[in-house]
């Protein structure tokens, strides 16, 4: 038997196309989940394209680095008028497009003004609205007058929907993206993998890596043998749950945890009987064994929350203590609210690991005190309907990945059906202050108000579970944004 | 012969058009707004209604299907709503990978199947046969998807031999891409090569009992030269008929199998674009595919035509 | 098609023949373990397994479970035995379905004859022309993963061919004399039909019926490993290979029960219908 597997094995690696050469590498294969459905970052939202284009062949004016800080980018300098509403930019010289045309001012406008335009099918255009005028003050040069004072331009500069694209090829982007980054584009072969290749002539320091390819894995149970099978040799965010002890008892790999802008809730609807009551909501929160769902959900690796607030945050405030899991006073509470006797009522859950998962386990939890929640499995198109349009749900899990987004309890008619005028008021607020400690003090009061109320069931924080060949250096442990900047990767010797 | 031809071609394009009102029909229903889906969550109304109008939702619907319809005839599928590019261009590039997958395996299931079924058929009542129809009956009960992990897990993680999933594509040499399709044509043809080689075990004993083959076998003539010579071509009908019928499973069979091996394929397309709802792509996918079954069908009477002789004359 | 069996031999005879073929008896025990376990599963299991205990999960087989426990902490024998209460359930109505209007569409189709017959057949080669498990993944992904809009894609898959075998079956019977003379009697089409056509095409529709059975299992398990079938918390066989999938190399044997229980379940029932088919076949009796 041993003998042979040892002739296969020979055999295998005869034919194996010269991967065992001594030099270090300088290519790499990433697996991800889900395939950009076309190439443009300033022309949809899914993620996916900035995780393939965001600084590798798209460049912003900023750039947001691996803690999240704002970095200068295409833009070499800047200064602030005093009043906070002029933003004078120096742009870096000698940049060129992957097709070879130059940049300049002109293309910073150009790129601005598509994204705040009438016709721009922009998904982040509120990040545009504040901006007045665009002015090229020469091809060096773009002075940004915006309408009021605002604290977070540069970072929203930074996001991959503010990269800088050409008048030229700007329309053909969604199929053949030109950019500026230290990667171009090569080939999308569809449903199967993006390819990028090494760009010559870049402004900053080249890559390390001559070619990456992004390949799509639809989920954990082929990138489980894509990664053992050395096809694929990192995974920087892939929800593989119980699967990654096997990752991690294996010295070939590098298994990185890092942190998401990702709270995870049990969505509830707030304007829905019984969900209504105060005391049926508190109810559902101490009935939830937050442990055992993370152990269940995440494989262990979620951090629990108590509030919808990301727990790196300075401004957080652990609230996980609320209510804490306690079957007894759960039970009380529901005979409380008159429904000593449970009752039903349905959880939709959209197509994710983590939401399927965890929902078995909260159905599980919640089945304890009487609560007999349907199971209802949706696809994201009609979870956005359903759930998130027409708020036709009682209650479902999802993971709100977007930073700082506590401010969603005071939108009206969000999905969740929450009005509470004091908290409203904080955000409000919130929204005047630009005092970094005053605004610390009112984040903690929106934390403790929607952990109060139990508007929704506060679970984990989604973490981000990196897998990557041991010699694989450079990648991104944290995801501040949604990215996989290659441009510092490169492999051991 | 002519006239029962064309009878068959006239069936054919009915059922087609038929099958088009039903693809059609059916998928109206589907819930779900493609256009929201392609925005995202933070969008407004006012952009959904913008790209409805553009992908061109707001039209009635016998508008739409007559265009549809008008489109297929002149193989202009339409645009996909998820990758933006014209249906017909997808199609394009995963066809070279699902039509070589069903050759392959249809031609494994059938080189694995004829030969087991005569050496089945000629050991009637003896171990070699009940062996063989055993090992064929765990392959019919055997769900290809499984088959498929624990393919895997061999050849790939175990063994390395070939890769895990994926497709390099043609361009990168014939080599690799064959090798990224070995573990998944394997496992669509097993079960199917049982299938075929019990039916071809039971058409060809059909056959010897017949009278002209004992008496060919009472004069003493050798039971291989009876089979090769007499049996098998006797037996093709039910064994034709069987592998027409096939090639449709084959078909249905690769969404599953390409899943597992995420191959880019039509399969995997389709499956992709009934969850995203990108439903130009789903109706022209499975029209394109029942117009395959169609055809093969009508091959299908053809070569009954080409081995039977007899039937040819009574047309 | 050969007429029914009684006439040339004694009811002890035919029970005996039929358990002297091997087929048969295989098929019928795993059959009857496996339709038990369901049975069993309805009012006891080994475990709860809507109770989901985090804390012990991934368990590998023991003496107390005896396949192991599953990434919730679920008992596997318990899931797997109401696995096959639901794959048994999902298949049988699916073939009830098939059964129910294929046969009489067919028995119609052949009384008939003339354009009903017709009908018939070219709407047979309309569903035909569907890859079965493709519009299967179509209609349940259009209307809402669930076990019952599985059970009504795989049922309207098994009309034609119910219809089918109804209806060649039937052709083969009406030319008969005993048919020609209870015609002669007066007796009308739908009468005989029920008296005598649908008694003697009984074993061919048993037969088929416990192939679509077999199918129907593994089109279940098919559309639940996609996630389009039963939906949790409802155990089912082809759900379990899906969640165990990523779980290869540290709990094998979370893919190797079900895997095992589907294929056994199904050779089972093929082999029963070879056994049933193998026993009302004349020429059987012929072989030695």
């Amino acid at each position: 038997m041993k003998q042979w597997k040892t002739i296969l094995a020979a055999a295998a690696l005869a034919l194996a196309s010269g991967t065992a050469a001594m030099a270090a590498r300088t290519d790499l294969v990433l697996g991800m989940p889900l395939e950009p459905p076309h190439l443009d970052p300033t022309a949809g939202a899914a993620a996916a394209i900035d995780e393939v284009f965001y600084a590798n062949v798209f460049e912003g004016l900023t750039r947001i680095g691996s803690r999240g800080e704002v970095l200068p980018d295409l833009a070499e300098s800047w200064t602030i008028s005093d009043d906070g509403k002029t933003y004078t930019f120096k742009l870096r010289s000698g940049v060129k497009f992957h097709d070879g045309s130059d940049f300049d001012a002109s293309d910073v406008k150009f790129s601005l003004d598509r994204a705040r335009g009438e016709s721009s099918v922009n998904a982040q255009k509120g990040l545009f609205a504040p901006i007045d005028t665009i002015e090229v003050v020469d091809p060096a040069t773009v002075k940004v007058t915006l309408k009021n004072p605002l604290g977070s331009f540069l970072y929203n500069l930074g996001w991959g929907d503010a990269v800088i694209v050409a008048p030229e090829s700007a329309e053909t982007n969604k199929e053949k993206p030109v950019g500026t980054g230290p990667l171009k584009f090569q080939n999308w072969a569809k449903g199967s993998s993006i390819t990028l290749v090494k760009a010559d002539g870049y402004w900053g320091d080249p890559v390390a890596l001559d070619k990456a390819e992004f390949r799509i894995i639809p989920d954990a149970a082929a990138a489980i043998p894509a990664l053992l099978s050395g096809d694929v040799q990192a995974l920087p965010n892939f929800a593989l749950g119980d699967a990654l002890a096997q990752v991690k008892a294996d010295p070939r790999f590098k298994v990185v945890i890092g942190t998401t802008e990702g709270e995870t809730v049990l969505s509830t609807n707030n304007k829905k009987p019984p969900f209504d009551n105060l005391k049926v909501r508190q109810a559902i929160a101490h009935a939830i064994d937050r442990k055992a769902l993370i152990d269940g959900a995440t494989g262990g690796l979620g951090t629990p929350i108590g509030s919808h607030f990301a727990p790196h945050n300075p401004a957080y405030i652990d609230l996980t203590g609320t209510y804490p899991h306690d079957i007894a006073k759960a039970k009380e509470l529901l005979k409380e609210a008159g429904l000593a006797d449970g009752f039903k009522a349905t959880l939709k859950l959209p197509p994710v690991g983590y939401a399927r998962q965890g929902g078995e386990i909260i159905a599980s939890q919640l089945r304890e005190i009487g609560i007999d929640l349907q199971i209802i499995p949706v696809e994201w198109a009609d979870w956005l309907k359903q759930v998130f349009t027409d708020k036709d749900y009682d209650l479902s899990i999802v993971s709100h990945t977007e930073p700082n987004d506590i401010d969603i309890y005071a939108r009206k008619d969000y999905y969740f059906n929450y009005d509470n005028p004091a908290f409203n008021k904080v955000i409000d607020e919130l929204n005047l202050t630009s005092d970094e400690a005053k605004r610390t003090e009112l984040y903690k009061q929106a934390q403790k108000i929607l952990a109060d109320d139990a508007v929704n069931g506060f679970l984990f924080e989604l973490p981000k579970v990196g897998i990557w060949d041991a010699k694989v250096e450079g990648l991104w442990e944290n995801s501040p944004i949604q990215a996989n900047d290659l441009t510092k990767v490169k492999w051991a010797d | 012969m002519t006239i029962y031809l064309l009878k068959r071609l006239l069936i054919g394009i009915a059922t087609l058009i038929v099958a088009s009102l039903v693809v059609f029909l059916m998928l109206e229903v589907v819930p779900g707004d493609p256009a929201r889906l392609m925005l995202g969550m933070n969008t407004s109304d006012a952009q959904v209604d913008l790209l409805r109008e553009q992908m061109g939702l707001n039209q009635p619907l016998i508008l739409r299907y007559l265009d549809w319809i008008r489109g297929l005839l002149r193989l202009d599928f339409g645009k996909s709503y998820t990758y933006s590019v014209p249906v017909i261009d997808l199609i394009r590039e995963r066809l070279v990978v699902s039509f070589p997958l069903a050759v392959i395996s249809l031609t494994l299931s059938t080189l694995i199947a004829i030969p087991v079924g005569l050496f089945a058929a000629a050991r009637r009542g003896k171990a070699g046969d009940t062996a063989a129809m055993a090992v064929a009956q765990v392959g019919v009960a055997m769900p290809n998807f499984w088959f498929a992990l624990l393919l895997v897990y061999v050849f790939a993680v175990w063994l390395r031999l070939v890769p895990a999933g994926g497709f390099p594509g043609w361009g990168n040499g014939i080599w690799p891409a064959l090798k990224a399709l070995i573990l998944p044509a394997l496992a669509l043809a097993l079960p199917q090569a049982a299938i075929l080689a019990r039916v071809t075990r039971a058409a060809l004993i059909e056959v010897l009992n017949e009278d002209y083959i004992r008496t060919a076998r009472a004069k003493g003539m050798p039971m291989r030269a009876v089979l090769w010579r007499h049996a098998l071509r006797n037996a093709m009908i039910p064994v034709l008929t069987i592998m027409g019928l096939q090639f449709a499973f084959l078909l249905a069979g690769t969404i599953i199998i390409e899943n597992v091996f995420y191959l880019p394929g039509l399969g995997r397309l389709v499956f992709q674009a009934i969850i995203q709802r990108d439903l130009i792509v789903v109706e022209s996918v499975v029209m394109l595919l029942v117009a395959a079954v169609v055809l093969v069908n009508l091959i299908v009477d053809l070569s009954y035509a080409l081995v039977d002789p007899r039937l040819r004359a009574r047309q | 098609m050969n007429e029914a069996t009684p006439h040339s031999e004694g009811f002890g005879e035919f029970v005996g023949r039929a358990f002297g073929n091997r087929s048969f008896v295989i098929g019928l025990v795993i059959a009857l373990v496996v339709a038990a376990m369901a049975a069993i599963s309805f009012f006891w299991t080994p475990f709860d397994v809507t109770r989901l205990v985090v804390a012990d999960r991934m368990q590998p087989p023991s003496a107390e479970h005896w396949f192991g426990t599953d990434h919730f902490g679920r008992d596997v024998l318990s899931m797997i035995m109401i696995g096959a209460r639901n794959s048994i359930a999902v298949a049988l109505v699916a073939v009830v379905i098939g059964m129910g209007i294929g046969v009489p569409l067919g028995c119609w189709a052949a009384a008939r004859g003339g354009w009903v017959d017709e009908a018939l057949m070219r709407f047979n080669d309309l569903v035909f022309a569907f890859p079965a498990l493709l519009s299967a993944i179509m209609i349940t992904a259009v209307f809402g993963p669930s076990a019952i809009n599985a059970i009504i894609a795989i049922g309207i898959f098994n009309i034609p061919v119910f219809a089918r075998v109804a209806r060649a079956g039937a052709l083969s019977i009406w030319p008969r004399e005993y048919i020609l003379a209870a015609r002669a009697a007066g007796k009308n089409k739908s009468r005989i039909t029920v008296e005598h056509i649908l008694p003697n095409i009984a074993n061919l529709l048993l037969v088929q019926g416990t192939i679509q059975f077999a199918l129907g299992i593994l089109a279940e398990a098919a559309l639940s490993y996609v996630g389009l079938g039963t939906q949790p918390p409802m155990p089912s066989w082809g759900r379990m290979l899906f969640d165990a999938q990523t779980l290869m190399m540290v709990s094998p044997w979370l893919a190797l029960f079900p895997g095992c229980a589907i294929l056994i379940t199904v050779l089972g029932l093929n082999l029963l219908g070879d056994g049933i088919s193998d026993i009302f076949d004349p020429r059987s009796r012929r072989r030695p």
